[in-house]
């Protein structure tokens, strides 16, 4: 479970450019909850997950997950606990490397860092199993590199890697947006089936309206760095993407500008 | 070319395919062109040298790759936890051995290793005028088949993985700081090992003998992956090899045709220009092709 207190984030602070990316965040995820996060361009949204995963160090606030302070932890400690999708397909693979090799440094999270053999034969029948899930023939394509995938077909094979190991957090940023429609709503049903079936705690930003309310168990809407709408239960039930746009429009005094937002 | 030129070449080929296989792990496993390598090289050289005289010439060549495997940490120290950039960590790293190459050399420029049991002293009487070609030959079969078995460790699948992508390896658990710290030591271990072979192999050391050797690594990779490929492992790990060897004879070639040996450097370094830029021209080619088919007519339109 993750809580997240009076996160700030200030980008080149000290300069004229200076920025304040998150104001006083304050975020808490139960056991299996699945959030989406949809807001503009420069709401913050990439910036929390950032934030979350280690990649920038934060200016204020605290960060548990399962109760324990991971605020200092470098990024590649709290890795192995946090899976992570991002949105370009080339960044969470290797591409001059198979898919089999992919998957077993996927598969050592955690595990020591030595001279024992890369693969083994016992973890093959279990990337196998896996890659059929996927519905994408991968599983007979183990040896082949991942660089000769397309960019769906490396997306879902990333979102295999974050999951293989069960992580305690899964962090999905549009990690579905550079993709073609057929494609991206085949890796978004596969992403529901792996957070429900493992009970994963979720946190996935979207920059799709109908999306947000379509999956997952509550949504949050993120304005010039601050949560400015968090809905669950049945307010959500009832929500529509033609009345999450009305709200929005009246609670940030904002007109919502932007396309993709509302057209995807 | 005679029988002797071309065995000094073969010999050549295959001590320098060690230290051309070092510069494989840092400029394409770990995607990091590394230039400590001048440096690593004569410190090999002047480690093996030292304890050859006296009387230690095996313990010299292992002396020689901790050595190298120090300076290659040193460099990615600079990097990792200092930020400096690559090319830059490598170039103080090299720097700072000039100094540190003389203090080894109890500071003379030069030491002979006229008369002195060397590594191939052993074999003289098994392989007769061989000694080198096949001492050499077994080093570098040894180091190509601990570094594939190597490779193909977990350790071996991070280091490949974070000069593909590092982000994807710290988003997997891993400190990519260490791994780099890892490659960038076993690279230039093999360096200081070479470097320890080559003076041994012509019996002296020189502060100056380390000028340019990533030029000619890099040479011999690239030479390596266009001539015989990159479509495996193994077949990359032996192209390099062969690269290594081939760069030999293109140099001994030239120099029968008549060119001078002070112009060395600079066809080596003509050569690696020319193949790094091989993509430019192919890329330019192909335009020229597509401007060439358009018809006149089809132009006009």
């Amino acid at each position: 479970m993750l809580r997240v207190e009076s996160l700030s984030k200030i980008f080149s602070k000290g300069s004229t450019n200076e920025k304040l990316a998150l104001r006083d965040v304050n975020l808490s995820l139960g056991e299996g909850e699945f959030v989406t996060i949809i807001g503009g361009n420069g709401a913050g949204k990439s910036t929390l997950m950032n934030c979350i995963s280690g990649v920038y160090e934060i200016d204020n606030g605290r960060i548990t997950l399962d109760s324990t302070d991971i605020t200092f932890d470098p990024e590649y400690k709290r890795s192995r606990h946090i899976g992570r999708v991002f949105q370009d397909p080339l960044r969470g693979t290797a591409h001059d490397m198979t898919i089999e090799e992919n998957l077993s440094i996927a598969f050592a999270k955690g595990k020591s860092v030595g001279l024992q053999a890369g693969v083994s034969k016992k973890d093959i029948n279990l990337f196998k199993e896996r890659l059929q899930l996927l519905d994408l023939g991968l599983e007979n394509r183990l040896k082949h590199k991942v660089g000769l995938l397309s960019g769906g077909q490396r997306q879902a094979l990333t979102l295999l890697m974050a999951t293989i190991i069960k992580p305690r957090l899964l962090l999905l940023d549009e990690h579905t947006a550079a993709l073609d429609p057929t494609i991206a709503r085949k890796v978004l049903s596969l992403t529901r089936k792996i957070v429900s079936e493992e009970k994963l705690c979720t946190l996935m930003i979207t920059h799709n309206m109908k999306a947000s309310l379509e999956y997952g168990t509550r949504t949050i809407m993120m304005h010039e760095g601050r949560i400015m709408m968090d809905l669950q239960g049945h307010e959500r039930k009832d929500m529509t993407v033609d009345r999450l746009i009305e709200q929005f429009e009246k609670r940030s005094g904002a007109e919502l500008d932007n396309d993709r937002m509302l057209l995807g | 070319m005679s029988v002797m030129v071309l065995m000094g070449s073969l010999e050549l080929g295959l001590i320098y395919a060690v230290m051309a296989l070092g510069v494989f792990i840092s400029f394409r496993t770990l995607n990091m062109p590394d230039l400590s390598v001048d440096g690593s090289f004569v410190l090999g050289a002047a480690v093996s040298v030292v304890l050859s005289l006296n009387g230690h010439p095996f313990l010299g060549l292992g002396a020689a790759f901790i050595a190298g495997c120090g300076a290659g940490a040193i460099t990615a120290l600079l990097h990792t936890k200092l930020k400096i950039q690559p090319l830059l960590a490598g170039i103080l790293t090299m720097l700072a051995l000039y100094s540190v190459n003389l203090k080894v050399m109890g500071g003379r420029a030069n030491i002979p290793l006229i008369n002195k049991i060397t590594v191939f002293s052993p074999f003289e009487e098994i392989l007769r005028d061989y000694n080198k070609l096949g001492f050499s030959l077994a080093v570098l079969l040894l180091i190509l088949f601990l570094l594939f078995l190597f490779l193909k460790t977990r350790l071996g699948f991070v280091l490949r993985a974070t000069g593909d992508n590092d982000a994807m390896v710290r988003a997997l658990g891993v400190n990519t700081d260490t791994i780099i710290l890892v490659g960038l030591a076993l690279s230039n271990g093999l360096v200081g090992v070479a470097g320890a072979l080559i003076a041994q192999s012509q019996s002296f050391v020189d502060v100056g003998m380390g000028i340019g050797m990533v030029v000619i690594g890099l040479a011999s990779v690239i030479i390596g992956e266009v001539v015989f490929g990159v479509s495996s492992l193994l077949r990359r790990l032996m192209a390099v090899i062969l690269g290594s060897i081939l760069y030999r004879l293109i140099i001994a070639f030239a120099l029968e045709l008549g060119m001078p040996p002070t112009d060395l450097k600079l066809v080596s370094a003509v050569i690696v220009a020319i193949a790094m830029a091989m993509p430019v021209f192919k890329k330019r080619l192909s335009i020229v092709k597509r401007k060439m088919s358009i018809t006149p007519h089809e132009r006009s339109k």
